[in-house]
């Protein structure tokens, strides 16, 4: 019996000398980590406070200076909210601007994620060879960050909006490319079978095994996409790929931070109505894929 | 034996949906991509898509591409340099937003503020951080505390630490507390309770979360530099600039490698924190 015990109280400190020697080596790892990251990039306590009142000082130039009595008067009186938002009309054409790269952009990014991910589909009959070559190309689309290609496209196709277009469609067929063809790959393999069984080839395998199942999570994989797309498509205009972000950018280079911080709310304001409205939609037509 | 016409008439008129869609629905279909291909070719008219424009640019992307092989640079200094600030402040700037979302995310479950305008208030202000891009913030910050790997930082600080603080906040809510009354049931106090029945349950899913973020960052962290945050994207900006063609491409080959390992290390850490992914 008290063998038993000793042979015990000796396996539980021996076990105990191990995990505290496991968690003493991650927290050494980790904490050479976090002061190399600190390290390069320039972070002291002295240096974080000091930005820290800076910035408080910026966001009092940020704010507006609103007076509650004058607060609905005219444009022409300062103080109210139509002062403050005097370039409105402006600012909503130009956010006009974002919804629509960003429209057209998920649009031909779902039009050639669509066309690739039944080749990038494990499983579904393609040959491997081409599988994985369409595999490693929807890689490499998704792993250009949208605004490094937006930069290279605005040197070929010149400033304005047509470049932001390109650079979010490409990166919205890598990662959606990706999503769908995992949702081909999970889709029920007995009614592609019976395609097979009526003599069906590839195409109609896809056509009317495949997509019937696939299709309401296409969707709202893309509406989800969209949402990040506007985000995308509204700070890609700081690289001169059209949309609102050239305009925060000029206005900031102009030190005119109130006109920033409207536009700011401006984006917030439209980056959560339209969370809102998709993920209402999302839940309508995939309950399953809708989170 | 084969069937006449009259034999399909009659199946089609008692089984009127083995026959594919109603022709209605089918006009209704056909009349709504219409519309949606109309608005669609609108826009990329509009968003000079079908311009010559177009055509031109590819000519020029052609050239680019051509102008990229080899890839190489006359200088692997800054290079090296900017990619360590870009891992740097990823890292850095995941760290301290996981650090102040941590006690939000405590406040945030168990509705500490009482008053529903304050509480109303707070929500909206963190949704305001959380709705802006870190790029946006980087712009922002580059002005308000100058040029430099610390904007970034700055950035992704302001960018996550709301998200990150509302997925704890979730993570907390969602725990067992079962565990919690066991620990309780042994007299522990109140700190105890969390130390030992909350928060073994909830730490692993932080810091995977936490890690998710990480990896997120490093991608945006990449482009941070256009806007003078540090990072490669000032580099890669340069080169594009200059025309040297060569270092983009070799720059863009760094950054993939880059960001695949650090993908790979996050992976391992992540299963070994929460298990395999089902």
């Amino acid at each position: 019996m008290a063998d038993a015990l000793a042979r015990f109280e000796n396996l539980y400190a021996r076990r105990r000398r191990k995990v505290l020697f496991q968690a003493a080596l991650g927290w050494l790892v980790f904490l050479a980590a976090l002061a190399g990251a600190l390290w390069v990039s320039d972070v002291s306590p002295g240096r974080l406070l000091g930005g820290a009142q800076r910035l408080g000082d910026f966001t009092q130039q940020m704010l507006p200076r609103l007076e509650p009595d004058k607060l609905l008067a005219g444009a022409r009186t300062q103080g109210s909210l139509a002062y403050w938002y005097y370039a409105l009309p402006k600012w909503a054409g130009l956010l006009r601007q974002s919804i629509e790269i960003a429209i057209l952009a998920t649009v031909l990014g779902f039009i050639g994620a669509f066309a690739l991910s039944f080749p990038a589909a494990r499983r579904l009959g393609t040959p491997r060879g081409v599988t994985w070559a369409v595999r490693r190309l929807l890689e490499a689309l998704r792993t250009v960050p949208e605004l490094v290609s937006a930069l290279i496209f605005v040197f070929a196709f010149g400033v304005g909006p047509l470049a932001g277009v390109l650079a979010i469609a490409l990166h919205t067929m890598g990662s959606l490319g990706k999503l769908f063809s995992e949702v081909h790959e999970n889709a029920d393999p007995r009614p592609i079978e019976g395609i097979v069984a009526a003599g069906g080839g590839w195409l109609s395998r896809m056509r009317f095994g495949v997509l019937p199942q696939t299709m309401p999570n296409l969707v709202s994989y893309s509406l989800l996409r969209f949402e990040i797309n506007v985000a995308a498509s509204s700070a890609i205009g700081v690289v001169g790929a059209g949309g609102i972000g050239m305009e925060l950018k000029a206005v900031i280079d102009l030190q005119l931070y109130q006109d920033a911080l409207a536009m700011l709310l401006l984006i917030v304001a439209l980056i959560f109505a339209l969370d809102w409205s998709s993920e209402r939609i999302r839940t309508f037509i995939a309950p399953e894929a809708a989170r | 034996m084969s069937l006449t016409r009259a034999e399909i008439g009659a199946a089609r008129a008692r089984y009127p949906g083995a026959f594919g869609a109603h022709p209605l629905m089918r006009a209704a279909r056909f009349g709504a991509i219409l519309l949606a291909a109309t608005i669609v070719i609108a826009l990329a008219r509009h968003l000079d898509l079908l311009s010559l424009k177009f055509i031109a640019g590819f000519a020029n992307i052609g050239a680019i591409l051509q102008a990229m092989w080899p890839p190489a640079a006359e200088t692997m200094g800054p290079i090296a340099r900017s990619l360590a600030e870009t891992v740097g402040m990823a890292f850095a700037g995941t760290f301290f937003a996981a650090l102040i979302a941590l006690p939000l995310g405590f406040l945030g479950a168990r509705l500490v503020i009482r008053n529903r305008p304050a509480h109303f208030a707070l929500r909206r202000l963190f949704d305001f951080f959380r709705g802006i891009p870190a790029l946006i913030w980087a712009l922002v910050f580059a002005r308000a505390v100058g040029l430099g790997p610390m904007t970034g930082v700055l950035a992704f600080i302001a960018a996550d630490f709301a998200a990150l603080a509302k997925l704890y906040a979730e993570a907390i809510e969602s725990a067992d507390t079962r565990a919690l009354d066991g620990v309780r049931s042994t007299g522990a106090a109140g700190l105890a309770t969390l130390r030992f029945g909350l928060l073994p349950q909830v730490l692993p899913v932080m810091l995977s979360q936490a890690l998710y973020f990480f990896e997120s960052n490093v991608r945006s962290a990449s482009i941070l530099g256009i806007v003078g945050a540090g990072g490669i994207g000032g580099v890669l900006q340069e080169a594009i600039r200059f025309n040297q063609w060569h270092e983009v491409a070799l720059i863009l080959i760094i950054l993939f490698v880059a960001v695949f390992a650090l993908d790979q290390i996050s992976r391992v850490l992540r299963e070994a924190l929460i298990g395999r992914a089902p």
